[in-house]
């Protein structure tokens, strides 16, 4: 363990450890542009340059190891002048356009400027202007800002694994750019906007629609995916400005995948703000106590079994639990949270939980992917395989469609006979598994939404027992949602009941009254003999088949918990109210249980909260994943022969948010390789 | 002036054969197996004993570079990379190696690669050099055909290849690190230090790199023996050294000459003499353009060694001799090196990307005498933050040549600015 001085401070730091963290340890402020912590030291800025005794030139604290007994200072006369120089050289090119550029008020550049740079330019000469580049539907650049800092380069190499940027050109003239003046073809591109130290790469969208300073921020929870990415929700008024990554070690490190960032101007489109009424055949905008009559007129001396409940993907926990409340008071077992039809069920938590959780695949040291495409699933999750690839004696294998991950793995087959010969012992990668202290399997929903799916599932589990998947302080079997709201709703018991229906029997018009809660990812084709209740925030598939809206919340717009893949709960927040008539979810179940005669046993959030942690203590442990033990689960049987099928055919456009965001279809038009039909007039 | 026995370089002017058959008859080859079977230790020994500093420049000890080279592998194999990527104006003398004694060459790649347990050479020559890359692989073919390396090479027992790589033609490539990363197939940028190549160089196994001189002449001295080489020159600037002398001299020529040579005699009894008598000439650069040149005053007297130059605030450099007469508009000729060096700095850190570009800048206004007198001490004042701030050396080699300009034509510089005022105001 070295020990060093800095200014003066003595600080004893880990092995491998730099000068300039160190330095941070002993409470001195090291400036910095290139330097980032999660990514590979560039050491280019000049910036962090510090003085080492015995050193006749100034160090790159950054770059430099810190090594026992070195005595460093930070705030001689000779680092201050060295950090002006470098600032001075970092300012002669760079326009000073910061009242029109996206990233003033949040700039390293100006912040640092301020701090350390000499506040006159001895510059005469012409500024640098360099060309914009082509970086696609999201990222906005003016690249005369550019300072060569490379963290994008670096972040699009090192953790998105697409080669897309670099460098080209020499001297003066380097330039940051996609060779090919392409769009930066990843699901995670958005993060080089958080990295960029200045202005050049900001956020199109946002592009000139407001400061930083006019910002409400409020910290919630992602609900686009079942990762459950930690985020920032910057809002003015009643509008989402833009949505931020925020750090969570164990979940997203400070990343956020462009579906998550992006599809924010999805919030304002295709909104339900009223409740509305089919009257003559047409939608019509109601009053809640016309909406409600309806229904109560509907349900009134309904038989139980006659009554269905879907909860859909992005539905919270709340919400979810007051609606199986609700199913439970109206005597009706037909009440299901798997949209996809996947063979999950509820006897066994560990069953259908991450149970590796997302920082544990670091520890991993072999992986069997199953029916998915974690790329597209669970960006954040794919970035972190392969940050643990990219470390080195971690063998992946793929069985299901063929993709480029991302990091290198390999392929073993398209179908179930290929998962049953492994969990037989009969392929190579069997050995690998057998033979890893830590391997871990990742179950997709490509895996899980087929007729075969509770073999398939027995098939993983096989594999867990037998191949060492489990020990005292590991399990690898995990299964990989794409809903944010799936694990809450099996924690919750929102699976069919004795005799109850699942959702293919419940859509196939046998019921009279089905309650869809924000469930739009369903073929409603078959609806319409039965009377379609739909709450949720966006006019979608299931509105659009609707008898009654009740217009709810989207989830920037409530107070409500998610639990991600792993089984952990988290706090979101509402930074918005909904708009119009909305209301937040729970309290629009609340009062149509009054309103029917079945009130439900809560007042408050928190009466709720209360009873949902009786059904599932580990509500209570916000931000803990509760280790489930090891059970049944799945039933072995014949499988099929067919291949499995990644449920995501288009990343862009998973949602009812997302599919209402321009963004996102612009996103989906240039990266998605869907061919669509075009109209004639389509360009 | 050096002795005729004495010289290493016997074919430097190209007038004998330069194949194998030639190269054996000037001695290259002649018994290399023993000079392996000294063992590593002796011949590392041999080479700091001779004093030999590194003729790539910078003038580091070549034995105690060796040294450095793990004696122990953990696995991973080590490599010698020879830098031929000779390319600071004024220098020519690894190309006249390369293409009039190639064998010399290869010969110091089989023992320096033996010294430091290096299982292969990596020549990386300069892009622009097309003759001497095509003399090279031909030398390269027929010493694997006459088992000189290979499997068992020079019936020695250590197994050891050669491999050629052409560059592109970057200046930055001949930094060590640079050309590393080049040769990786990179981008040519230089690498952070630490670690040193000797722990991590080319494809994160140890390596050292050395310039073409360097190893060239190992083999001749310790053939040669204890006490000849380090009995040449002057303490701790000993033996030989190929001086290239250019610019305005009679006959620019390549040159063997004793270290420590008194620069005068260099330029008189070699180079034919300044262009219209010692007395016109102006100033001159001892050793390739990124070093700081030296007004006639300090070249009267000036020995042509390491010590002998950095004592006058310039440097031996790569022996580049550049020799300016007094027709020379000397603001010019630093403002046209200027332009070098913002041209070849790679871009990747900051100093240099921007500061070359502007000191460049100012230099053009300072030959048209378009700038104010202050603006001499913001350039030397910028050139001061470049210097030693940056990752590489191209950044002090851009700043040197400015610095020695304002620091000896100082006057020179004041006169223009003030008759371009003049001319302005009539």
């Amino acid at each position: 363990m070295p020990t060093l001085t800095v200014d003066g401070v003595e600080v004893t730091v880990d092995p491998g450890t730099t000068v300039l963290q160190a330095c941070e340890e002993a409470g001195a402020e090291i400036p910095r542009f290139c330097y980032h912590e999660r990514l590979s030291i560039a050491g280019n800025c000049r910036m962090c340059l510090v003085e080492m005794e015995k050193s006749p030139k100034l160090i790159a604290s950054c770059a430099m190891p810190a090594g026992d007994g070195m005595v460093i200072h930070t705030n001689s006369q000779k680092v201050k002048e060295g950090r002006e120089g470098a600032m001075e050289f970092l300012l002669i090119n760079h326009p000073l356009d910061c009242p029109i550029c996206d990233q003033g008020g949040e700039c390293d550049l100006q912040d640092q400027s301020m701090a350390y740079g000499s506040g006159t330019s001895r510059y005469h000469e012409l500024k640098r202007s360099v060309a914009e580049k082509n970086m696609g539907p999201l990222i906005k650049t003016t690249m005369t800002r550019c300072i060569h800092c490379t963290r994008c380069v670096r972040f699009a190499t090192e953790v998105a694994g697409v080669e897309d940027l670099g460098a080209i050109n020499r001297g003066e003239n380097m330039e940051i750019a996609t060779y090919l003046e392409q769009a930066l073809d990843s699901e995670l591109s958005g993060n080089i906007i958080d990295l960029c130290p200045v202005g050049a790469l900001t956020s199109k969208p946002y592009a000139f629609t407001a400061r930083p300073w006019e910002l409400t921020k409020t910290e919630s929870i992602d609900a686009l995916d079942a990762v459950g990415a930690n985020i920032r929700v910057d809002s003015r008024g009643q509008e989402v400005m833009r949505i931020l990554p925020r750090l969570h070690e164990d979940v997203n490190e400070e990343w956020l995948s462009d579906r998550s960032r992006f599809s924010y101007d999805g919030l304002k489109a295709q909104r339900l703000d009223t409740p509305y009424l089919r009257k003559d055949g047409k939608l019509q905008a109601v009053g809640w106590n016309e909406a409600f009559d309806a229904i109560a007129a509907k349900l009134d001396g309904l038989d139980g079994g006659k009554i269905g409940a879907i909860a859909g993907d992005i539905a919270c926990a709340e919400s979810m639990k007051a609606l199986k409340d609700l199913m439970d008071l109206l005597n009706s077992p037909n009440i299901d949270c798997r949209q996809d039809g996947a063979a999950l069920t509820t006897e066994t938590r560990s069953g259908y939980l991450f149970n590796s959780t997302i920082a544990g695949i670091e520890e991993a040291d072999a992986l069997l992917i199953v029916g998915s495409n974690p790329r597209h699933e669970a960006a954040l999750i794919n970035a972190r395989i392969r940050k643990r690839w990219k470390m080195g004696n971690f063998p992946i294998a793929l069985i299901g469609e063929q993709m480029d991950l991302g990091y290198g793995h390999e392929y073993l087959g398209a179908g179930p006979a290929t998962l049953a010969e492994v969990a037989a012992g009969k392929h190579s990668f069997a050995k690998i598994l057998k033979k890893a202290k830590r391997p871990m399997i990742i179950a997709g929903q490509g895996a899980l939404n087929r007729a075969d799916s509770a073999a398939v599932l027995a098939l993983t589990k096989k594999i867990a027992d037998d191949f060492g998947l489990l020990s005292d302080d590991w399990n690898g079997f995990n299964i990989l949602h794409t809903a944010a709201a799936r694990v809450a709703g099996l924690d919750l018991g929102l699976v069919p009941g004795e005799g109850g229906k699942a959702v293919k029997e419940m859509l196939d018009g046998s019921l009279d009254v089905l309650f869809l809660l924000g469930a739009d990812e369903i073929d409603t084709s078959r609806l319409e003999t039965s009377f379609v209740i739909y709450q949720g925030s966006h006019g979608d598939a299931g509105a659009s088949v609707a008898d009654v809206i009740l217009p709810g919340a989207a989830y920037t717009e409530k107070d409500a918990i998610w639990v991600n893949t792993e089984g952990r709960p988290q706090l979101g927040r509402r930074a918005i109210f909904p708009p119009g008539e909305a209301r937040e979810d729970w309290t629009i179940l609340r009062a149509l249980s009054e309103k029917i005669g079945k009130t439900l046993p809560y007042n408050t959030i928190l009466e709720l909260r209360a009873k949902m942690v009786e059904t599932a203590p580990h509500f209570a442990d916000i931000d803990v994943v509760t280790p489930a033990p090891w059970g049944a689960f799945g039933a072995e049987g014949a499988i099929e022969e067919s291949a499995f099928v990644n449920p995501i055919t288009d990343y862009y456009l998973t949602n009812p948010i997302s599919r209402s965001s321009r963004i996102m279809a612009e996103c989906s038009t240039t990266f998605s390789k869907v061919k669509r039909e075009g109209t004639g007039t389509n360009g | 002036m050096l002795k005729d026995q004495d010289r290493i370089f016997t074919n430097l002017y190209g007038i004998h054969d330069w194949k194998l058959a030639g190269a054996k008859k000037r001695g290259v080859w002649d018994n290399t197996k023993a000079l392996i079977e000294q063992g590593q230790d002796a011949i590392i020994d041999g080479m700091k004993e001779s004093g030999l500093r590194g003729r790539g420049g910078a003038g580091f000890p070549t034995g105690l570079k060796w040294s450095f080279m793990p004696k122990q592998s953990d696995g991973r194999p080590s490599y010698l990379v020879v830098n031929a990527d000779e390319s600071e104006p004024g220098t020519c003398k690894d190309r006249e190696i390369m293409r009039f004694d190639p064998h010399r060459l290869l010969e110091g790649c089989l023992v320096a690669g033996f010294a430091m347990r290096a299982i292969a050479a990596y020549i990386y020559i300069r892009g622009e050099f097309v003759q001497e890359a095509i003399n090279l692989e031909i030398a390269i073919q027929e010493a694997y055909a006459d088992g000189l390396i290979g499997k068992n090479a020079a019936n020695s027992g250590y197994d050891f290849d050669i491999y050629l790589h052409r560059g592109a033609g970057a200046y930055i490539c001949g930094e060590e690190t640079a050309l590393i990363e080049s040769l990786e197939g990179n981008k040519g940028q230089p690498r952070l230090k630490p670690p040193f190549p000797a722990n991590v160089g080319v494809w994160g196994c140890p390596s050292t790199v050395n310039n073409v001189e360097s190893i060239a002449v190992a083999p001749e001295i310790l053939r040669r023996g204890k006490g000849w080489f380090s009995g040449l020159g002057r303490p701790n600037n000993t033996g030989t050294k190929l001086f290239c002398v250019s610019g305005h001299v009679n006959k620019p020529c390549n040159v063997e000459e004793e270290m420590g040579i008194p620069l005068k005699e260099l330029i008189e009894k070699h180079a034919g003499g300044v262009r219209g008598g010692w007395d016109n000439l102006l100033a001159i650069i001892p050793g390739g353009s990124s070093v700081p040149l030296l007004p006639k005053s300090i070249c009267d007297d000036v020995l042509m060694d390491f010590d002998s130059l950095r004592d006058v605030q310039s440097g031996l450099g790569t022996a580049a001799v550049i020799v300016m007469d007094k027709s020379t508009d000397v603001i010019r000729a630093i403002e046209r090196l200027s332009h070098f060096y913002k041209h070849e700095s790679c871009g990747q850190c900051t100093p240099c990307r921007e500061g070359t570009g502007w000191m460049w800048r100012v230099m053009q206004r300072l030959v048209s005498g378009e700038a104010e007198i202050a603006e001499i001490d913001m350039l030397i004042n910028v050139s001061k933050r470049i210097e030693g701030h940056t990752i590489c050396a191209l950044g002090d080699a851009a700043a040197w040549p400015i610095q020695g300009l304002v620091r000896h034509f100082r006057p020179v510089i004041e006169e223009r600015i003030k008759s371009r005022k003049a001319v302005k105001a009539a």
